[in-house]
């Protein structure tokens, strides 16, 4: 038996046994067997991923599990990645839930709500390992469902969480729907559905086949990675579903989505015209501007996360259309750096976005809002979580010495060391790529100052958020996990450089991106840096600057905030989200489109007096209202017109199923 | 074409620790340099303006003061507020210890690259602005957010005229950039030096908070960004911020003037190289600010909300910058 199926079998046998126990287990200890169980879950899905990026595939079909089709499983490096990913941040969230989910024995830590956790993320470690069309669909529903029982937990509590899972439910099955067609019709073109049959008769497709089954799917997992346009469900759902849920479903399920892109863009077709690189690159630049941009007017601190989600799978997508054009245009050296860049971000992003979600969920159980405009003030109630949310901050602003750098400072390598002979489309593409990973960049920095900075600093706006406490032990030790894959993979990115180097040698796509140790070296390109002195000498420095400070100046004494002199301070003085925000939202006036009412009101006596002076301001999402309001308009209208055909008669039905079976026989004869 | 790196892994023990002695001395330059390149713009403009003005070393003498009195810390700051002086001088330490301003014999030009080092300064801004918001007062989070608008628009501009610059190179590394311009002197002088110099000049005034984006000199709500977020800070703490802010003016400056004008900078490790490379330095770094003085005198400040104009048209030049330096590459 091969290790990455021992941990496969491990971990499926440990899902359905932490499901059982989520049934059956008394509330008291639920949170903490499902817990464990789901980290159990977690640890063995990545050791499984471990063992594939290291070398070891492994495929198996057992033809008797399903009718028809049978179950067929191939994990390879590019899967194993996915795997790695997912089973880390499984692990983590396992460790977490316990404490989150406690002992109340409803709402998320229900019996359903909690049986389901381990489930979801078996149903995610299967989508990688799927080895053919039918088990690839069939992991990729179960994950859909789970993922939106377990997005409605709380359902009976806040009625936006029912719009959020209705919007989830339509989208992702839209997406399944599009995703179901393309892989059928490349299972039909191909003559086999198991993806080493694909694979090899992938060049014998026609292009208009294989261009189709690459609009279909980039279509669905667009939507699934939460890619704009195809968005909306993403901020709703993550938003509204319990943290640990959120953390897992934009931490982990959402990279599903680039997994699909990769397998089936980059692996089962391979490669394909030099239109797709640029529709898949434009589609990365839209969703990383427009999501940052979203994500740093947002005042919903769960919101603002989402929005960033799409940000980042917007930079992963921006590097793997990066690396499909090199490679087309033969530059296979910078391609690999480019696809180790997005890969390298899907796992940069998985560990920070589990850190912040898990963050958000404990300033949530603290104060019961996530409205960055009622916070502040917990950094002296809530110290370790601040810290450890200071940790993920640092990794999503991508600031040095933190994680997201390392992936951005790769993807800019790579679009900075492409051949200057490769062809106009590079030469106009790659520029303009830069400037959209740089304003990201910059609108990113100033978001995630604003979400620390006016949700755990100063002084709490609100009782909720004075009131706050810290959180458990175990909510603690989870975001302590995440801090610390966090941190490793900001101060050693090089040792994922034998993995990726595998990873991309799968994807055909170039290899041996990254070497050295300490030092960050790209092969065959002039880059390097070393986190690791970057990270000594920033803390090293900052502590002896400190130390020396200190000991020779006077010591610190704590005296009433003086801001200029003007009278005794309160939180209504302070700034809040909506105001650090404004003069961004002032700049971006022309994208983000704001609605601002201004109603004044003046006393009976005389109209140049005012009584009262009110403001509203709403900042809808203008992709959503201009594309999903009119499509959603058009279905009801359609809706309402075949509301006709139903007028309640058994025998009109009748009659319309009669007819229905002669067409079809009909057109069964005559083909 | 791809530049080889400037630093080989020659294992020469000692020519590894002169490196890295010009390396600390490069730092412990612009730390000393700093305060007096801002008395002698002062001095500068208060001539200019027809006043007398203060010594050049008063900035200096400023300082000393400063760091003798007590430092006090708002009722509800936290350690953001504590550590910020630290992380900004920290931050600024370590870029011009590794910007290749006396040679580009510099040991850590293998470990940064400048990317690296427009992310550091942005790191030191990000300590502040996040000081400023823990304060809790109304000053601390309007500067925090005014800096934050602003930095927003800098660093994209700093990158995209961080490409310009490394695309006629091949890298992203200091040294390489300024090894080729002092070898290669038709790249210095192309359309999109050019270009990415206007670019890379704005994005300083914004980033070091001078005129036409933030006027150092004054206190009004208005208009103060920078201050407003240090309005808190008192004795030491004061100190140290006010050090590092002038350290990354004479840091931005200097990788204008070394990055633009490359000449002087050495290429070895020789000490006299070196001493004539400092010399040099403090020279060019003279010329710069007495025009950043001279175009202060001229300059008034702009309204907040027209800056981002500014900041918009300084994109444009790095865009512009990159796709000249990727046509003519």
């Amino acid at each position: 038996m091969t290790p990455v199926a021992a941990a496969l079998g491990g971990a499926f046998s440990m899902a359905a046994g932490g499901a059982l126990a989520g049934l059956v287990t008394p509330a008291r200890w639920r949170s903490a067997v499902v817990g464990a169980a789901t980290a159990g879950v977690g640890i063995a899905g990545a050791i499984a991923g471990l063992a594939a990026v290291s070398g070891t595939g492994w495929q198996v079909r057992l033809p008797d599990l399903l009718p028809l089709a049978g179950v067929s499983l191939t994990v390879d490096a590019v899967g194993g990645w996915f795997l790695l990913l997912i089973g880390g941040v499984a692990a983590v969230v396992g460790v977490y839930t316990v404490g989150y989910t406690g002992q109340t024995g409803h709402g998320p830590a229900a019996r359903g709500a909690l049986a389901l956790v381990p489930l979801f993320v078996a149903a995610m470690l299967l989508v990688p390992a799927a080895g053919s069309v039918s088990t690839f669909l069939l992991a990729w529903e179960l994950m859909a469902v789970t993922s939106l029982l377990l997005m409605l937990a709380e359902h009976r509590h806040t009625p936006a969480v029912r719009t959020a899972g209705l919007w989830y439910a339509a989208m992702t099955q839209a997406g399944f729907v599009a995703v179901l067609l393309g892989l059928a019709w490349l299972a039909a073109a191909a003559g086999g559905e198991s993806f080493d049959t694909i694979r090899d008769r992938a060049a014998q497709l026609s292009p208009l086949a294989s261009s189709g089954v690459f609009l279909l799917c980039l279509a669905g997992f667009a939507s699934k990675a939460g890619v704009v346009p195809l968005h909306p469900w993403l901020p709703r759902a993550h938003a509204e579903a319990p943290s640990h849920v959120s953390a897992l479903m934009s931490a982990a399920m959402v990279k599903l989505g680039v997994y699909g892109i990769v397998r089936i863009a980059f692996d089962l077709l391979g490669g394909g015209p030099r239109w797709w690189w640029l529709l898949l690159g434009a589609l990365g630049a839209l969703s990383a501007l427009y999501g940052i941009l979203q994500a740093a007017v947002a005042t919903d601190l769960k919101r603002l996360l989402a929005f960033s989600t799409s940000e980042n799978v917007g930079l992963i997508l921006l590097g793997l259309a990066a690396a499909g054009l090199l490679a087309g245009a033969g530059q296979f050296t910078v391609a690999g750096v480019a696809v180790a860049a997005a890969l390298l971000h899907a796992a940069n992003h998985a560990g920070f976005k589990t850190l912040l979600f898990c963050g958000a969920g404990s300033v949530l159980r603290a104060t019961g809002t996530r409205d960055l405009d009622e916070l502040g003030g917990l950094s002296r109630r809530m110290p370790a979580t601040t810290v450890l949310v200071g940790v993920g901050v640092l990794g999503a602003a991508a600031l040095p010495p933190g994680n997201g750098f390392i992936s951005e400072w790769l993807l800019l390598q790579a679009l900075l060391h492409r051949d200057p002979a490769g062809g106009t489309t590079l030469i106009i593409a790659a520029p303009v790529a830069v400037a959209v990973v740089a304003l990201t960049a910059g609108v990113g920095v100033a978001t995630y100052v604003k979400a620390l900075g006016t949700g755990f600093l100063a002084r709490p706006r609100s009782t909720k958020a004075s009131d706050a406490v810290e959180s458990p032990p175990t909510m603690l030790a989870g975001m302590g996990l995440a801090a610390a894959v966090c941190a490793g993979l900001a101060v050693f990115p090089a040792v994922t450089a034998p993995a990726l180097d595998r990873v991309t040698s799968g994807l055909r796509v170039g290899s041996a991106p990254m070497q050295g140790g300490v030092d960050l070296q790209l092969a065959g390109v002039a880059a390097s840096i070393s986190p690791l002195w970057i990270a000594v000498g920033a803390v090293g420095l900052a502590v002896a600057v400190a130390a020396v400070a200190r000991t020779t100046g006077r010591t610190r004494r704590r005296a009433a905030a003086w801001d200029c002199g003007d009278g005794p301070l309160t939180a209504r003085m302070e700034y809040t989200s909506t105001s650090f925000a404004e003069p961004l939202q002032r700049v971006f006036d022309d994208v983000l489109a704001p609605e601002q009412d201004i109603d004044v009101t003046h006393p009976a006596e005389s109209a140049y007096l005012v009584r009262t002076v009110e403001y509203r301001r709403r900042l809808p999402d203008r992709v959503e209202a201009r594309l999903f309001g009119p499509l959603m308009t058009a279905v009801s209208s359609i809706g309402q017109a075949a509301r006709g055909l139903a007028t309640g008669s058994v025998h009109r039905y009748l009659a319309y199923m009669l007819t229905a079976l002669v067409a079809v026989l009909i057109a069964g004869v005559f083909r | 074409m791809v530049a080889p790196l400037p630093v080989a892994a020659d294992g020469q023990g000692s020519r590894m620790s002169a490196g890295w002695a010009v390396a600390a001395a490069q730092a412990v330059l612009v730390a000393a340099v700093a305060p007096l390149l801002l008395g002698f713009t002062r001095a500068v403009r208060a001539r200019l303006e027809g006043r007398g003005g203060g010594r050049i070393a008063q900035p200096w003498r400023d300082l000393r003061k400063q760091f003798r009195k007590e430092p006090l810390i708002p009722a509800d700051a936290g350690v953001f507020f504590a550590a910020a002086p630290a992380v900004l001088t920290a931050t600024s330490l370590m870029v011009a210890a590794a910007v290749p301003y006396l040679s580009t014999q510099n040991p850590l030009a293998s470990s940064t690259d400048l990317i690296v080092v427009v992310g550091l300064l942005l790191l030191g801004t990000v300590a502040l602005a996040l000081a400023g918001l823990d304060t809790g007062t109304a000053f601390g989070g309007m500067g925090a957010s005014r800096e934050m608008t602003i930095a927003a628009l800098v660093e994209p501009t700093l990158l995209l005229s961080v490409f310009a610059l490394s695309t006629r190179v091949g890298s992203t590394n200091l040294s390489a950039i300024v090894a080729a311009g002092t070898t290669d002197q038709a790249r210095v002088f192309s359309p999109a030096s050019a270009l990415a110099a206007a670019a890379l000049a704005i994005a300083t005034l914004a980033e070091a908070g001078r005129l036409p984006v933030d006027n150092p000199a004054t206190h009004l709500e208005l208009t103060m960004v920078h201050e407003a977020m240090t309005l808190e800070y008192s004795g030491r703490d004061l100190a140290l911020v006010e050090w590092a802010s002038a350290m990354r003016l004479t840091i931005l400056l200097g990788l204008l003037a070394t990055v633009f004008v490359p000449w002087g900078v050495a290429t070895n490790l020789h000490p006299v190289a070196v001493a004539l490379a400092a010399a040099l330095f403090v020279a060019k770094l003279c010329v710069l600010s007495g025009l950043l003085a001279v175009a202060e005198v001229f300059t008034a400040k702009l309204r907040l909300f027209r800056v981002p104009e500014l900041l918009a048209g300084s994109f444009v030049l790095g865009l512009l910058a990159v796709i000249t330096s990727a046509v003519l590459a």
